[in-house]
This record gives C-alpha cells, structure tokens and sequence, in this order.
C-alpha cells in the first residue's frame, strides 16, 4: 500500500508515553507475561536434565544441571519483545552467556557461523552466532531471582533479547552449530528466518 | 514436531484493506467482523491475520485475530473479544461500522491449522473466545462432503457467552459424525444438561477419541486454560506431539 490508511476514530488509548526507543514497530507494553508455546508444556525434573554443546554430530560438551549452575553465572536486564505484538520491558535473567559456554569446552573461536537449538517437545529455532557471542545470548536459568517456570521455558532457555522472542527457545536441551544454516520450527511455518523486531522481520519475506 | 513442510516463500504479506460489509452480534462481549479483503490470496482453517489501526498523530497499534471463517466462505470472518480497558479491540467492537476500511494482512500461521487432509478424527478443545480458529476447522469440515469424526469441547462461562452457539448446535443436529459437549463453568441454567465447572480429567477421557485412535487435537483458549486441558491430555496418553495449543495471552488488547 502507499499510504497508511487512517483509522476513522481511532485514538491511542496509553497513558504514559513509552519511549519510542525502547519499543519496536507494531509493538506493545504489557507487564503480564504471556504464554505461547506450539504444544503442552513439558515438565522436565533437573535431575534428569542436561545440556549438550554438538558439532558435526560429535559432542563439544555436556552438562548436567549441577554442573551447569556452577559455570560462570551473569545476569541481565533488558526489554523482550513477541511476534504476537507484546513487548516486556526490563525483565532480568541469570544463566550462562554463550561466550562462557564456549570457554567451558576450551574454544576461543566459535567453530561454525550458526546454531541450532534444539529443546524439549522437539521445537528447534536457528540463531547465527553472531547474535550470540559478546555477551547477546545466554542459556538462562532464573527470571526475576527465581527458577523459570515451566510455562516459560523452565529449567532452561534461550535467551536472544534482541531478536523476537521465538528465538529464545523454551526448554533448549541441545545447541548445535552448523556450518550452513537451516530453519528451525517457526522459521519453516512462515516466520522470518532472522526475527530483528527493529526491522519488523515477523514474518518470511518482511 | 520438526516441521515437514521446507519450501518457504519469501514473498512478502502485504498489508491490504479490507471493507467491512457486515456485524454480527455474538455475544453480550463478542461480535463477528465479516470482511472483504481487496485481494485475498485464501487460507487455512486455523490461521490468522494481523490488523493495524492508524491514529490521526500517526500512532499505530497491531494485534493478531484468529479466522473464524471457513476457506469456502466470500467474506472473511474475524471474531473480537471486548478486552477490559484495551486499545484495539474497543475500537472494532464500537466504532467501526459497515462500510469502513481495516487495514490487515494475511493469512499467517502455518501450524494451527486442520485441513482434514490426515483423515484421523478430529478432537478440537475451546476455552471462551478460544474457540474462534476451531470453529473455522468446524466450518470447513462441514462443508466438506467427507467428514472425519469430530468432537468439539467447549468451555465457556455461562450460555449466554457461548460463541456461535446457534450455529453449533445445528451442525451436530445435522451430522451424526460430530459430537459438542458444553461445560459452563460459572453460571448454568437450571434445566442444564451439560458439564458445570471447568473441563477436566474425566471430561476429557469420556470425549476425546482414544488415542489410538490418533486424533488431531487443537486446544484453544486463556494460557492457564491451554496448560491445564494439555497437561491433562498428556497424562490421559496422548501423544505431546499430536496436541496443537494456541494460548490467548491476558493481555491481548
């Protein structure tokens, strides 16, 4: 379309101004958390949990949940933002950055430009490791202080803040890395393969 | 739950305006915003578009409304719950009117959708306005000359808030292959012969199809709605991976 079409009587409702610089296009605040997962939420006991670090179908390392909690821990603040509209300002997480998770196996360089995170009810999404090395991805294991509820991706998940919330895989049991990249989950049913809320990238072909 | 379907499009879903030519009133808090798109490419039963309202100063607001319309249907049905002090939904529900543009694009979503294609019975689980995108599974299934067995579970407060209750229970008068169960959680009349109180564990090992059987299963509604009626789905035997979920946030605006 070439020019946006007025909405007859539509008025912003918000009270307070959001800073534009803090909510991308098409976006809104909200201080619920809402849910949105493809399939029933899996309950996963951290005693049978673990964590596999895999290239080239060959094991770069793995973890269990005792061993994962005593890797370096840090903690972030910052916004997220969903596909379904909702962005989330200011929440914290504590787990492991990837940089550290690379350290842990002995690599100082990344072995392979993209990743594959593989979790719990099979959902995969793609990631390239770019957007996670220098501190942008995390495997996190708290939100707010507390273990992360299942609903929300507990014991474990991704966590890529600046790209769309999908990114950020719930119950992520496996990163694969991939010298070529493939889609993961949503990115085959019709989501953006890269997700920059910035750019509005939700969907193939935005 | 590896998607099967590789080919992806790159093309683009434009936004595009579509005339509203008709309401209906659903319910006391829902209404049926029935739409002709200027351009639209079809859908899947399941899928959803997303609508953009633009203000005067230039703000805008976008949400993601279910299709409540079969393939079949001419005009595109888009069914809106009034959302407490919301943004959005206020704004279709009273100021829009017969005859106004809404800017939309469409359809998205390529794994909530049922086509009847698997031939396996189909098992569809509503919570309140939840049960928007199963109806559009149940109104191409009942165009369609081969129906596999269904069942529709549907959760709603009281009558009254039931959603294209005329509509449903005509098509299990019709169809002997289709069984609709009510449960009313808050309010029931007193000659009520369905389910009082929420679906639960017994409600469902009485309706849904074995699993053997390996229905199609689609579960609808509020997130604590989704997480309960799938965790008990799971522990009933079902297999996780035959459960599609979509969860309404509580804050959808």
């Amino acid at each position: 379309m070439d020019e946006t079409h007025i909405s007859r009587g539509f008025r912003s409702k918000r009270q307070e101004q959001t800073p534009k610089n803090r909510v991308p296009p098409g976006q809104y605040v909200t201080t619920d958390f809402p849910v949105l997962s493809a399939g029933p939420t899996p309950q996963i006991k951290v005693a049978d949990w673990t964590f596999a670090l895999q290239l080239n179908g060959s094991l770069l390392g793995k973890w269990s949940w005792d061993e994962f909690e005593a890797l370096p821990q840090t903690t972030i603040k910052t916004d997220i933002h969903c596909v379904t509209k909702w962005s989330k300002l200011d929440t914290t997480w504590q787990g492991v950055t990837f940089d550290d998770l690379l350290k842990a196996v002995g690599l100082s360089e990344p072995p392979a430009p993209y990743i594959m995170a593989h979790c719990d009810g099979a959902y995969t999404t793609n990631v390239p490791v770019a957007d996670l090395v220098g501190g942008r991805g995390m495997v996190v294991t708290r939100y707010e202080g507390l273990p992360i509820a299942p609903a929300h991706g507990g014991p474990a998940r991704l966590l890529v803040p600046h790209l769309y919330f999908w990114k950020s895989g719930k119950w992520v049991r496996r990163i694969r890395f991939m010298q070529k990249d493939e889609r993961g989950f949503w990115e085959s049913l019709g989501y953006h393969n890269y997700g920059d809320p910035w750019k509005e990238q939700r969907y193939d072909g935005d | 739950m590896t998607a099967t379907e590789t080919s992806v499009s790159s093309r683009r879903i434009e936004w595009q305006l579509a005339e509203l030519r008709d309401v209906v009133i659903e319910t006391p808090r829902v209404k049926s915003l029935l739409l002709r798109p200027a351009g639209w490419p079809g859908h899947l039963p399941g899928q959803h578009v997303d609508i953009r309202l633009t203000a005067e100063d230039g703000y805008q607001a976008q949400r993601s409304y279910s299709i409540a319309s079969p393939p079949e249907d001419e005009l595109l049905a888009l069914t809106v719950e009034r959302v407490k002090d919301g943004e959005v939904s206020p704004y279709l529900l009273d100021e829009l009117r017969a005859g106004d543009q809404l800017e939309l694009r469409g359809p998205i979503g390529g794994y909530f959708v049922w086509t009847g294609a698997m031939g396996s019975p189909l098992c569809l689980i509503a919570g309140g306005a939840g049960v928007t995108p199963l109806m559009a599974m149940l109104r191409h299934r009942d165009r369609s000359s081969s129906r596999a067995p269904a069942v529709l579970m549907y959760s709603a407060r009281s009558l009254e808030d039931v959603i294209y209750r005329d509509e449903i229970d005509a098509m299990a008068r019709r169809d002997n292959s289709l069984r609709v169960v009510h449960a009313l959680t808050r309010e029931q009349p007193k000659d009520w012969t369905g389910h009082r109180g929420r679906i639960d564990k017994c409600l469902l090992a009485a309706n849904c199809f074995p699993p053997a059987q390996n229905p199609a299963i689609h579960v609808c509604g509020p997130t604590t709605f989704v997480e309960s009626v799938s965790g008990l789905l799971v522990e009933l035997g079902f297999d996780p991976f035959s459960i599609k979920t979509e969860r309404f946030g509580p804050s959808g605006g």
